[in-house]
């Protein structure tokens, strides 16, 4: 009877069981890596928006404070997005013929709200509450990112669960003072790790037990 | 073979109502069951104690026996092996049917992910995940490894060059030489070793699903031995269903002997009455602890609206099967076949008043609710025994059901005119 099968079946077979192995690890890799990656996540992807509207110019440039645009951000689980008339409380004196412009004053005019194109979202599940974590001195920069040196506004993290937990699993590397919360250029000193721990005191954060439970955020 | 055509067709169109059963299953949601709340379980559990139980038979005849030497084992190992894995997967179809995201089902194992999260290892349910895969994983293997040498004579016996590859692949490239079977023994042994310790462990998790919870007459330290010792009686039950029919039909009185009927007669009677044990306490103990909530419970079971299940039961598990303390009766194979059948409806009702009776009358009577399954419970359950049967018939066909190379060293080990 002739050979069924011809040499090289050999190396293939015992290649065959390292490229399994080989296989598992390098799928894995790369299901890891389009998850991390912008193309999945849109970090650092700016958005189309119907104004070109920098925060760079207004929160960086011109300073004005987060809270003036955001008014219920310290009230409400909802930061807030600013009604045309906010914009007009300015533009309604300088700029007024720019024609970057004119759908602002369009949505004036027809008293018809801008529609902007959400940057941040989080799912329906999840319970996210703003003015709990800015009382509770986390800076609007800590998850929004560098948003004063943004020209045009992009998500600058994740948003997965992972992120938010690591936070909640070590709240010291990332509080800083309220009066800082809603400074857009705060750089963390050199001994946060102190100073958040000492912050985690002060402000009474609640036991990593409840910062960690499911229902703290799914309710 | 038109038997064997008839038999496939009857039970592929079954494996094709399952079918029907998981699309409408994945657009509807688990609506279209009769669970609800308090009965959050219902049939698809029930039906996956059921299954798993099934397949332990198939362990303890390979594993166990294979230790103790017992060479009876030799002509019912093979297909007891197949049944194992086929009802493995059976089994572990409804608790992933059951999650109704069955394609989020991966979320049960610790692997790195972007949630920072791990399952929750005090919960008995991943610790099923955990044995139930590994079950399957080791069954598999197990009966994998037995097959190669026969793999191997099937590949030098076929004359069509496509059969002959794909039997060589999976032969491994067998030679049958002496290095070969120290190594075959010795895989067999590891993987013996390692297996029975499968047959004890994966029916105890099993039962922590409903002992580690607070539910009156589940909430037990009897379930663990009750529960495997339950597996291995319906398991053997399911090796006499299947065997008495395939060695009629495929004239094996010669392999599977009335020594073997015999023996698995046996072995059921025994492990049915360490189930007796167990109701029995089970009734003893709801007394015995003054818990008001455990005697209701037991009182439910024989006053409430589901009793006449409890009382077949009692009849399918424990009274009939008594029968099999007459030798006569164990050798008479076309009772022993209604036996058996009868322990196999009879473990599926311990299992449907385990989970049913329980749950429907819980600790707050304003939450009681009764228990009905839909069309779509049976057909979900009846699709599984397609699929089991699908897989069944194919593995007659497809595979040796005896395994050739253990039977020749048998034949030779037992003959009388050898000398030495």
């Amino acid at each position: 009877m002739p050979q069924i099968f011809s040499r090289t079946a050999n190396i293939l077979s015992k290649a065959s069981i390292a490229a399994v192995g080989l296989l598992v690890v390098v799928l894995g890799g790369v299901l890891w890596a389009v998850m991390m990656s912008p193309y999945y996540t849109n970090v650092n992807i700016t958005r189309e928006q119907p104004v070109p509207f920098s925060h760079k110019h207004h929160a960086g440039e011109l300073g004005i404070d987060c809270r003036y645009c955001h008014t219920s951000v310290e009230k409400s689980s909802f930061a807030g997005v600013p009604p045309t008339q906010t914009c007009m409380t300015c533009h309604s004196q300088i700029w007024t013929n720019a024609p970057m412009l004119e759908p602002v004053r369009a949505s004036y005019r027809d008293n018809k709200s801008l529609s902007w194109t959400r940057v941040n979202a989080l799912p329906d599940y999840v319970y996210f509450n703003h003015s709990i974590h800015v009382a509770k001195g986390v800076g609007c920069t800590t998850c929004h990112g560098p948003i004063a040196q943004m020209p045009l506004t992009y998500k600058a993290n994740t948003l997965y669960m992972g992120w938010c937990l690591d936070c909640h699993r070590q709240p010291e590397k990332y509080l800083r003072p309220k009066s800082e919360v809603f400074n857009p250029n705060y750089v963390p000193p050199a001994n946060q790790t102190e100073l958040g721990a000492q912050l985690v005191k002060d402000y009474k954060i609640i036991p990593l037990q409840e910062r960690q439970s499911c229902s703290t955020c799914h309710r | 073979m038109k038997g064997w055509v008839f038999g496939l067709l009857i039970a592929f169109s079954l494996l094709m109502l399952l079918n029907l059963v998981v699309v409408l299953l994945m657009v509807k949601g688990v609506g279209i069951w009769g669970i609800n709340i308090p009965v959050g379980w219902g049939f698809a559990i029930v039906n996956f104690v059921w299954w798993i139980g099934i397949g332990h038979a198939g362990t303890l005849i390979s594993a166990i026996l294979l230790l103790l030497r017992q060479q009876w084992r030799t002509s019912i190992n093979r297909f007891a092996e197949a049944m194992t894995l086929f009802a493995v997967a059976c089994a572990g179809m409804f608790p992933l049917l059951h999650m109704g995201r069955p394609w989020l089902f991966f979320w049960l194992t610790p692997y790195p992910n972007s949630m920072y999260l791990w399952p929750q290892f005090r919960s008995p349910l991943v610790w099923d995940v955990f044995a139930v895969s590994t079950y399957l994983t080791v069954s598999l293997l197990f009966w994998y490894v037995g097959l190669i040498p026969d793999l191997a004579t099937l590949r030098d016996k076929t004359a069509k060059p496509i059969l002959q590859k794909i039997y060589g692949v999976f032969a491994l490239g067998w030679r049958g030489s002496a290095v070969h079977w120290t190594r075959y023994e010795t895989a067999s042994l590891l993987l013996a070793g390692l297996a029975t310790p499968l047959v004890v462990s994966v029916h105890t998790v099993v039962s922590f699903d409903f002992s580690v919870g607070q539910v009156a007459g589940w909430h037990t330290t009897i379930f663990p031995p009750y529960f495997v010792a339950g597996a291995i009686y319906s398991g053997f039950a399911m090796v006499l269903t299947l065997a008495i029919p395939i060695r009629k039909y495929y004239g094996l009185e010669g392999y599977i002997t009335m020594r073997h009927l015999n023996n698995m007669a046996k072995v059921m009677l025994a492990t049915g009455l360490i189930v007796a044990y167990g109701y029995v306490f089970e009734f003893f103990m709801a007394f015995y602890s003054g818990n008001q909530y455990d005697r209701f419970a037991i009182i439910n079971r024989l006053h409430g609206p589901y009793a006449p299940f409890y009382y077949a039961l009692w009849v399918c598990n424990i009274f009939i099967p008594q029968l099999l303390w007459s030798k006569k009766i164990r050798e008479n194979t076309f009772i022993l076949f209604i036996i058996s059948v009868i322990v196999n409806l009879g473990m599926w009702l311990e299992r449907f008043v385990i989970v049913v009776i329980s749950l429907h009358r819980d600790f707050l009577p304003s939450s009681w609710r009764m228990y009905y399954p839909t069309r779509w419970d049976w057909a979900t359950y009846l699709g599984t025994l397609g699929l089991f049967f699908t897989l069944l018939y194919l593995f007659l066909r497809v595979l040796p059901a005896i395994s050739m190379s253990e039977m020749r060293v048998l034949v030779v080990e037992t003959d009388p005119k050898r000398k030495h």
